[in-house]
């Protein structure tokens, strides 16, 4: 299959080069020793200036995690990472918290600005006019600046880092905090709950619609660095908010680990709508290097009637574990799936969710599209569950792969558990090549083969990609073609 | 000027081209007929430039340039462009962004400018309209769930968008009722000009009503067979392709 085979050629071809935000900053920060103990523990707390009670619930889950082991049951291939060789905290030194843009160290600044990601609050997203996105941006362990506080603050709405939170709103962070994702929760999420740098915390108050999108850029910056990003949304009854995280990553040999925690919870009649475009340093062409995505999500649909919506597009990474979930606890509540995940090179992707539905009523929706290339390989892996009590729960999950080349692999892992009689589980499921007559098609048409490649994909993500926030769509049209091709852009 | 010379092209190893010569002038339409199986679709494919198509002897020359050397978006760039007997649906591509990616890549590569969206919108409507084609057709998937006649014209539409100057046109007409047959034929006609050769074939000679040929030319077991005028087409609807599969056996 020749054209086929010349499309992995070039996708084989992708060279770390392709990677446009491989750089490092070389900025001094400030570490902690390397190595977990309970001392690191201790530092990290204090750093943050935490009060005793987090402390506490560090210690606890640090306690605990010393006694599990790590998972083996994802489609995922590693060595074995070495805890202690880990530097588990790395700060600018300019910015020991989160500062007003004014303050913000300039090289930070121009980070950011290289990264394409808009600091000031002036500035719109390229190619959107009249967007605007209040950023939380956070460089290794830390928040350093978070925009249009202020306006957003006018609409009742808290956003900031997690760490000011914990000073600013200790009762709200204390009243949610390891209520989605208990410290006991798995091995990575245990890891993260103590010794969790920063992330955001919103707080969307009763009735408030909020009134932009909210998105927080991640980025590993440090060497040797894990990063353990923390996120806690509560949208508090009849509220709505919308929030993205875009992720990047210096290009470095070694692997990089970010076992993130991110926590949503929607009261009565809320919405939270979570948007991801994952782009971490994938490694490169022999596979060497890349970031271990190891991460915990999971919204919880406290109230009647709310409702919770991931859309996840992950094209980084080296090794991807991670499965945004929906705990359909309040009767008539909602939960959407929604994914377009890319594997290429060496990539490993072990990705899915897992639909709970224990209301009354209850409804979810899965939509993944699964796209493997090269030598990667790319498992979707989904539980839908209803409890006994789930009466008229309902679920529709439908999961496409595509399949570039013949030295990738695709895989799909579906777990269906009905407890109750009542439930109706609708399941489909396809896996198909690009062929290479669509290809010639396209070729005969005067597009090149990355052109045809990345028409026929977007073409296939095309029902995901919707969800995604309008001012986000062309960029990640953009990234899909980059990730697939490495010579395209 | 397109010439093809001894062309010898082999499909999964087996021989299906066996030595095909045949001169298209600049300016002219010459039809290609045939019996099934004779090799009209491989040498279409030959000519677009087709992977698992392996040409083992012979020549192609477009204007004096090696046809064969060519990539197939190298060739789509300088002109050829292939009418598909079975045009490829691309689920969750709007034929518009299809058309419009189709439009700027060949413009691009040519060194010319891409055209605005304002620009684009109205040159696809005016073509559209030409050939009956509902705009809302222009929204769905490319080819995704078209009829027949819905796809042939889609061909013909992104035949006069690209502005090719070699067209090949692969059974355009089969699989559609008279009135379609019309609408195409007069859609290729409108391209019909002194700078602009196309092969047209087809197994029929009902399409040739309409695209009057300047020569017709019979292809058998992967050669031509005979060549000749108008009235050769018109000879074999009388007679059928009986001689010439006589040959092919
Ligand atoms: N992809 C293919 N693989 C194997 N054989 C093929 C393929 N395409 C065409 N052929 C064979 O080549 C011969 C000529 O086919 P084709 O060029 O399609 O003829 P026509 O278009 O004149 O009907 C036929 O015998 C057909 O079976
Ligand atoms: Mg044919």
């Amino acid at each position: 299959m020749p054209a086929v085979q010349e499309t992995v050629a070039r996708v084989r071809e992708i060279d770390v080069d392709k990677y446009k935000y491989g750089f490092f900053t070389d900025i001094e920060s400030v570490k902690a020793p390397k190595g977990l103990s309970e001392d690191i523990v201790r530092f990290i707390s204090e750093k943050k200036g935490e009060p005793e009670w987090l402390l506490e619930w560090r210690l606890e889950a640090y306690r605990r995690w010393l006694t599990m082991n790590e998972p083996a049951w994802a489609n995922v291939k590693y060595p074995k990472i070495d805890f202690q060789d880990l530097y588990y905290y790395s700060a600018p030194k300019s910015t020991e918290g989160p500062k007003s843009l004014e303050e913000v160290d300039p090289e930070l600044l121009e980070t950011y600005a290289k990264l394409g990601i808009p600091l000031k609050e002036q500035a719109v997203l390229a190619g959107v006019q009249g967007a605007r996105v209040a950023v939380d941006a956070v460089f290794d362990s830390v928040s350093v600046v978070t925009t249009f506080k202020e306006e957003l603050a006018k609409a009742g709405v808290i956003f900031s880092s997690v760490s000011e939170a914990v000073k600013t709103h200790p009762e709200l962070v204390r009243k949610y905090l390891g209520s989605v994702v208990p410290i006991t929760d798995n091995y990575y999420a245990t890891l993260n709950s103590a010794v969790f740098s920063d992330g955001s915390f919103v707080y969307v108050p009763p009735g408030v619609r909020c009134p932009m999108e909210l998105s927080t850029y991640f980025r590993i910056n440090e060497k040797q660095t894990g990063q353990f990003e923390r996120t806690l949304i509560i949208a508090d009854k009849g509220s709505y908010v919308s929030y993205l995280e875009g992720c990047t990553a210096p290009m470095r040999d070694e692997n990089q680990l970010h076992a993130a925690v991110v926590e949503l919870v929607a009261l009565d009649d809320a919405e939270i709508k979570y948007s991801t475009v994952q782009n971490w340093y994938p490694g490169d062409k022999a596979g060497k290097g890349g970031v271990y995505n190891f991460v915990t999500k999971r919204g919880d649909c406290r109230g009647a009637h709310s409702k919770i919506s991931w859309t996840q597009v992950e094209t980084g990474s080296a090794i991807t574990w991670k499965y945004p979930s929906c705990i359909l606890r309040g009767d008539g509540s909602r939960g959407e799936f929604y994914s377009i995940a890319i594997s290429n090179g060496h990539q490993q992707i072990d990705s899915g969710t897992k639909m709970i539905h224990l209301g009354r009523d209850t409804s979810s929706r899965i939509i993944s599209k699964g796209i493997a290339a090269g030598h990667s390989n790319n498992t979707y892996r989904g539980l839908v569950s209803a409890h006994r009590k789930a009466t008229n729960a309902r679920n529709y999950t439908n999961c496409d792969s595509l399949l570039i080349g013949d030295k990738c692999g695709a895989h799909t892992v579906p777990y269906i558990e009905a407890k109750n009689a009542s439930a109706t589980f609708e399941h489909e499921a396809t896996t198909s090549k690009i062929s290479e007559d669509q290809l010639f098609y396209c070729l005969s048409r005067g597009l090149s083969a990355e052109e045809a490649v990345a028409l026929i994909v977007n073409g296939f993500v095309r029902d995901v990609l919707q969800h995604l926030p309008m001012e986000f769509m062309a960029e990640t049209q953009k990234l899909i073609s980059i990730s697939l091709e490495g010579s395209v852009g | 000027m397109l010439e093809i010379k001894n062309l010898h092209a082999n499909v999964d190893g087996r021989e299906i081209l066996k030595g095909l010569d045949l001169t298209l002038p600049t300016g002219e339409v010459h039809a290609v007929m045939g019996p099934n199986g004779s090799g009209k679709s491989t040498l279409a494919y030959v000519l677009a430039g087709k992977e698992d198509y392996e040409v083992t002897a012979g020549t192609v020359t477009w204007n004096g340039e090696d046809l064969l050397a060519m990539d197939p978006t190298e060739r789509a760039v300088a002109g050829v462009f292939l009418a598909f007997q079975y045009p490829m649906e691309i689920p969750g591509v709007a034929t518009m962004t299809f058309l419009r990616t189709a439009v700027n890549s060949v413009r691009k590569a040519r060194g010319e400018a891409e055209l605005s969206t304002p620009d684009f919108l109205r040159f696809v409507r005016e073509k559209a309209k030409a050939l009956k084609i509902d705009p809302e057709m222009l929204k769905r998937p490319l080819n995704v769930g078209f009829s027949g006649g819905e796809k042939k014209r889609n061909e013909i539409l992104q035949m006069a968008l690209l502005e090719p100057s070699l067209c090949v046109l692969d059974e355009t007409d089969s699989g559609l009722d008279i009135d379609a047959v019309r609408v195409v034929a007069d859609g290729v006609n409108a391209l019909r000009s002194p700078e602009r050769s196309m092969l047209v074939i087809t197994h029929y000679q009902r399409l040739l009503n309409y695209i009057v040929p300047d020569r017709v030319h019979v292809l058998s077991d992967g050669r031509v067979a005979r060549s000749g005028g108008p009235e050769l087409a018109l000879e074999l609807e009388d007679t059928g392709y009986a001689e010439f599969d006589g040959q092919a056996a």
